[in-house]
């Protein structure tokens, strides 16, 4: 059924369609109708569920750990700093292997305040363990809150759902809620490989030695070492099974296709742009103006960002002249997480071949206006201009 | 030595005697019983038993008298600290061990 809704909403209804059992979240501006919406959900019986009220974000995720410990499938969703309050329990979540979805409704991060969109507070969150997609649009959002629950069962990972703040999360859209014996189908009751449990008890988490040792029942158990290598390599896993995962979405519901990636006319493309979220479908519009003018450009939105699939992203890349990243997001001191990843993918893929050159732009920070003829300026110049400073950054959109 | 067959991607732990490990490589200090001080030891009686309480990793029984699993004390030192006549005294375990592999 189509209907016209919120991006917010959109997601409630993804995560209604996906069963979740525990919902655990604290309101913070943009994702606070996220949360009020599945409240509403709950409080009216149309999905079988706990919601805690939780006085924290810290509360919240550590409530969904608890949970997701117990058995239960478990969602939150935060922004910005309350992201930032989460960041041990974040840590937490992925090192115990729990299949939590959270949604991250992306807002710039303070000092100073703003409420405003960018990417630094998920961005920021890169290194935690996390997978983490970027979807571009409001049928994006119920879909891989769905994909999600599956991919995080299946690879035992938490994963972060992130878009846009008020582009996505607040405007209106018409998309597509697919039928809840559809998703039923695709998405199976989730089954822990433990769940809390009086008749076994067992302590998890518990500290680890530097080395590996012998527990009580005389097996070889990993030290902290090996169970972060789990992590990395089921990490990589992920890759195959979002792929396969993506697969079987497209065939029951008809959408999707790619789970790492999105390409606008890149086949013939001499450059090449590259962003994550809506900015991507922004950057089609300037594509088509300067395909209208002879330059040809492409437009590649990275939906999953971790784990990177870096050898998929510089096959799609490695032949075009230049790849121009647009990022609302910097590593202060050096250049975006993005356009870093990027580079580093070319550098691995590009050994017999002349590798693109690689530009980093940064735009939108805390909600700076993104105007269409700013974008086509940048692009265009960092298409047809030769490149003087590899290493500096350009601003769009500053005034100072 | 390989743990990829443990079964577990994360750290968990059973309930079970020593899931650490053999702990008692990790003493400093030896507690050491002595069964004439001892209240059940001395009166043949299950009384007292306050090491037995006290001991934060279960390695005393409640037995008379009790017995200390030195595979598994730590050596923390608990049960000398109260006992109320002194039967458990803390010796330093270089000098029990010296000469032993």
């Amino acid at each position: 059924m189509h209907i016209i809704e919120s991006g917010n909403v959109a997601a409630a209804l993804g995560v209604k369609l996906s069963r979740a059992q525990v919902i655990a979240a604290y309101p913070i501006t943009p994702q606070t109708p996220l949360t009020e919406k599945l409240s509403e959900i709950v409080e009216a019986g149309e999905l079988d569920a706990q919601y805690i009220p939780v006085e924290s974000e810290h509360s919240a995720l550590a409530v969904c750990i608890a949970a997701s410990s117990a058995g239960a499938r478990a969602f939150t969703a935060t922004s910005a700093n309350g992201l930032l309050y989460m960041h041990e329990q974040i840590h937490w979540a992925a090192g115990a292997r729990l299949p939590i979805v959270m949604c991250v409704v992306n807002r710039g991060v303070g000092a100073p305040w703003t409420v405003w969109n960018d990417h630094q507070d998920s961005i920021s969150q890169r290194d935690t363990g996390w997978i983490q997609i970027y979807v571009n649009d409001h049928q994006q959002i119920i879909d891989t809150v769905i994909k999600s629950f599956r991919l995080a069962e299946e690879v035992m990972i938490p994963i972060m759902v992130c878009y846009d703040g008020y582009l996505l999360s607040h405007t209106y859209m018409p998309f597509d809620v697919p039928e809840q014996d559809r998703v039923d189908a695709f998405l199976p009751p989730y089954k822990a490989p433990y769940a809390l449990d009086p008749e076994n008890p067992a302590n998890l988490n518990t500290v680890t030695l530097p080395d590996i040792r012998f527990d009580a029942q005389g097996r070889l158990a990993h030290g902290y070492m090996e169970i972060r290598y789990l992590l990395q390599e089921d990490m990589r896993k992920a890759l195959d099974a979002a792929s396969s995962i993506e697969r079987q979405f497209f065939e029951m519901f008809g959408r999707g296709g790619d789970a790492f990636f999105e390409l606008y006319c890149c086949e013939d493309a001499d450059y090449i742009a590259v962003s994550m979220g809506s900015l991507s479908y922004h950057l089609r519009d300037v594509a088509d103006l300067l395909r209208a003018s002879g330059i040809r450009v492409g437009v590649m939105s990275v939906h999953l960002y971790r784990p990177f699939p870096a050898s998929m992203i510089a096959q799609a890349l490695v032949h075009a002249r230049r790849i121009i990243v647009f990022e609302k997001a910097l590593s202060y001191g050096y250049e975006g997480a993005l356009c870093s990843d990027i580079k580093s993918a070319l550098f691995h893929h590009g050994h017999n071949q002349a590798r693109p050159e690689v530009l980093g732009h940064v735009l939108g920070l805390g909600g700076r206006e993104i105007r269409t003829e700013d974008l086509h300026e940048a692009l265009k110049h960092s298409c047809t201009t030769p490149v003087a400073h590899p290493d500096e950054i350009g601003w769009i959109g500053l005034k100072i | 030595m390989s743990t990829r067959d443990y079964g577990w991607s994360t750290s968990h732990s059973e309930p079970g005697p020593g899931d650490a490990g053999k702990t008692g490589s990790w003493r400093v200090l030896r507690p050491v019983l002595d069964p004439g001080a001892c209240i059940p030891a001395k009166r043949n009686a299950p009384a007292c038993f306050i090491c037995w309480l006290y001991c934060p990793d279960g390695i005393i029984t409640r037995s008379i008298p009790p017995t200390i699993d030195y595979e598994y004390c730590k050596g923390c030192g608990i049960c000398a600290e109260e006992c109320p006549t002194k039967a458990i005294i803390m010796v330093e375990e270089s000098s029990v061990t010296k000469g032993k592999p």
